[in-house]
């Protein structure tokens, strides 16, 4: 806790100086992201790369989606099993309305479509966020899953709305627009979902500090103090859970757009747990940690599964980690660096993570080996595919290939037990001397004045 | 009157069977608070198990082996990774479960496949046992039944007999009492995990040729068991018990009663056609809305009776 407020005062004196530089980072992040489609441009057909804009266009709805889950699990402590519940319902809802639009009846600009997702999405937070806002902590978590059930269960039955196993098809060149884009390439589609990843990432962002941002977090932490202070925890989780359907809605609209189907995958216990999973690896505890988490999911899944089948056994292996090891997820793995950075003693930690890496990737490796091989053998070698990377072909049906994931996992893991055992006594010695010097200095300046 | 009884003797086979998932998963839930994700994959496991077992040993062999290996992961489960992650809560342990689950269910689409595997019941058991008004039960529903019923005798014994069982029980209702009253709790904690995993192994070995055998069958039959548990409540064996039986029958039930809203209203003289209201909702068959209950309950008893049937404490 000291070294946190420490770090925290540290910060607080600085702001003035560093505040113009720190803002200066994002407007130079945003320009990177709005020119990632020009890195992937072929100049000779004059294309953009079509996997990877639709990669990236996932990427960017996945951030709106995973901070909404966020919301709820980060800032309010509610762990749902059933966000995608909001987040189909909401694609739904701007499938049908796109081809409402797309008949003549009503008229509404392209760019303002995914507004009609966030109102579905938070029309259906309002009806299910009542019933599951009744109960919190591991209650709240079986409703939303009996609800996602309920929900997925619904989508295969009611073929008006859903339209069953098929799902609801559109088009998203309805042909209105208020800045004259056609939305016939994906380029376009991506300037779209990165407009309204920034608007709602900003006021997501800004949601964190409003009264209910605020009493969220406090009934996260300790819901009968929040009482006291004259809130009702429940409305409060009510009102976070609406505000969440509506940028979950939001995503899911944008989700409709991309794809211009939205079948019940979108409403599935799959699409929930992707949300959960992307919003813990990337870390609950900061307001970024699902942007990470997006990313690396996202990444993950659509880069892995082109050579490997065993994606999602390596997103889970990672969660898996992250809970036991690391709480905090990614952000929160960076974040504790900061006051070692702060101290400038980062370099001391140098030599401590190349020692660490090494084991690490024997580990990673010889994991990677076994599981690819025995789903080669499992599934690969049925469909006459040849296990082989660049140059390099393996023999499944040899011992060496098997014995080299065995002892690179076993030896790699044994080091890494090691390694990790002197680390974290110089990562706690660093610590400590940073603790001491800040205390030093604390006291030389209250002498002073 | 045939159909009933038929019907009735299957709900019950399914109904023990739903308790012999149950039975363990509502022991750790009332004394260890954790949510465990991963019980129905000791579920499927046990079925994995035993088929490649019985492959090269028998039926039999399965029988006794599967579940002692499921145990055995569920103790290394909760000595290596569930204890670890407990400092962090009970969100984090039910993330930790969940992760389990979803790793689980990838390693045995990995090691056996996506297809279903052959499980077969037993020839010795394969026949039918009697028949009632010319409809047959077949014996190795029977078999089942008795499985689950000495179950249920064992783990009753186990409970009411032994000092570990007493101790447990009493576990059940105040935990934290019997910790600070000096019994090994953590130990308590990896046996009854370890046990319940196995019971879980073992619904599996009976329940996988009787069902299916694929890497589906955890996530259709996990959140069924989570409903049992939570209908029942916490800390009580016997609310398990109860549940597990309704649970099984009227699942089995709705699958056979091939009736819809419509055809009630038809009794009544009112004829539902594409053009009435809710005409989709009318025409929806029973054994469709029958799928559905299980989790229609879990959400009502969630919000109006959060202890459950016969549970000492909120959910």
């Amino acid at each position: 806790m000291n070294t946190i407020v420490s770090s925290n005062a540290l910060a607080g004196s600085v702001v003035p100086v560093v505040g113009l530089k720190k803002y200066w980072v994002w407007y130079l992040m945003v320009a990177i992201v709005a020119a990632l489609p020009w890195f992937f441009f072929n100049w000779s057909t004059g294309r953009h790369s079509g996997f990877m804009l639709t990669m990236l266009s996932e990427i960017g709805l996945m951030i709106i989606f995973s901070l909404s889950f966020n919301m709820q699990m980060g800032q309010a402590g509610l762990l749902s099993f059933g966000h995608a519940v909001l987040f189909g319902l909401g694609g739904y809802c701007t499938a049908h309305a796109l081809n409402v639009i797309k008949a003549g009846s009503i008229w509404l600009p392209s760019e303002l479509v995914p507004l009609i997702g966030g109102l579905g999405g938070l029309g259906f937070g309002v009806i299910f966020g009542y019933v599951a806002t009744q109960q919190r902590a591991t209650a709240f978590a079986m409703i939303t899953m009996g609800i996602g059930e309920l929900v997925a269960a619904a989508a295969l039955m009611f073929m008006s709305f859903f339209g069953g196993e098929s799902g609801v098809t559109t088009n998203r060149m309805s042909g209105t627009s208020l800045v004259g884009a056609s939305y016939s390439a994906p380029w376009q589609m991506y300037y779209l979902i990165f407009f309204w990843m920034l608007v709602s990432v900003i006021l997501m962002r800004l949601q964190t500090q409003t009264p209910l941002g605020k009493m969220a977090n406090a009934s996260r932490d300790n819901f009968e103090r929040a009482q006291f202070v004259g809130y009702d925890p429940r409305m409060i989780r009510f009102y976070q859970f609406i505000v969440s359907g509506f940028f979950a809605g939001l995503a899911g609209a944008l989700y409709a757009m991309l794809y211009e189907i939205v079948t019940f995958d979108a409403v599935s216990a799959g699409k929930s747990a992707t949300a959960l999973l992307a919003t813990y690896i990337g870390g609950v505890g900061g307001f970024f940690g699902p942007i990470l988490g997006a990313i690396v999911v996202i990444l993950l899944q659509s880069g892995i599964s082109l050579i490997s089948s065993a994606w999602m056994l390596y997103v889970g292996v990672l969660f898996i980690v992250m809970v036991m090891y690391a709480p905090g997820g990614i952000w929160g793995l960076i974040m504790a660096h900061a006051p070692i950075v702060q101290a400038g003693k980062l370099r001391t930690l140098a030599w401590p993570y190349v020692r660490l890496l090494i084991p690490g990737l024997l580990v990673v490796i010889g994991f990677v080996a076994l599981a690819e091989l025995v789903s080669y053998v499992t599934i690969g070698a049925g469909q006459n595919k040849k296990l082989q990377y660049g140059a390099l072909t393996i023999a499944p049906a040899t011992i060496w290939p098997w014995l080299f994931g065995v002892l690179s996992l076993l030896l790699g893991g044994l080091w890494l037990r090691y390694e990790s055992r002197s680390f974290r006594s110089i990562w706690n010695a660093t610590l400590e001397q940073i603790k001491l010097q800040t205390s030093a200095t604390g006291q030389a300046g209250g002498a002073a004045r | 009157m045939e159909v009933f009884l038929v019907t009735l003797l299957n709900g019950l086979v399914y109904g023990m069977l739903l308790f012999m998932l149950a039975s363990g998963l509502t022991l750790i839930f009332s004394m260890m608070g954790v949510l465990n994700f991963a019980h129905a994959s000791a579920y499927m496991l046990g079925a994995y198990f035993a088929y490649t077992v019985s492959l090269y040993a028998g039926f039999w062999v399965g029988l006794i082996v599967a579940p002692i290996i499921c145990g055995l992961i569920g103790a290394a489960i909760e000595r290596y990774g569930l204890r670890k992650v407990h400092q962090n809560g009970h969100i984090a342990e039910l993330l930790f479960t969940f992760g389990l689950a979803l790793i689980i269910e990838k390693v045995v689409q990995m090691t056996w496949g996506l297809i279903p595997v052959p499980y077969r019941i037993p020839a010795v058991l394969d026949h039918p046992l009697f028949s009632i008004f010319g409809t047959q039960f077949h014996t190795y529903r029977a078999f089942m039944l008795l499985i689950s019923a000495l179950m249920f005798g064992a783990i009753w014994l186990a409970l009411t007999r032994t000092r570990v069982g007493l101790v447990i029980q009493a576990a059940l209702v105040h935990p934290e009492m019997v910790s600070a009253l000096g019994h090994n709790v953590p130990r308590m904690f990896t046996l009854v995990f370890a046990s319940g995993t196995a019971l879980a192994g073992l619904a599996g070995v009976i329940g996988g040729n009787y069902q299916t055998t694929d890497p589906a069958m955890a996530f259709t039959m996990g959140p069924i068991v989570f409903v049992v548990v939570v209908f029942g409540g916490l800390g009580s064996l016997l609310g398990c018990f109860i549940a597990s039986l309704f649970m099984g029958l009227i699942q089995t039930f709705a699958v056979v009663l091939d009736y819809s809203l419509a055809d009630l209203l038809k009794q009544f003289g009112v004829i539902v056609t594409s053009a009435t209201p809710f005409a989709e909702l009318l025409t929806i068959p029973i054994p469709r809305i029958g799928a559905l209950l299980p989790y229609a309950l879990l959400v009502l008893i969630l919000l109006f009776r959060p202890r459950g049937l016969m549970g000492t404490r909120d959910t």
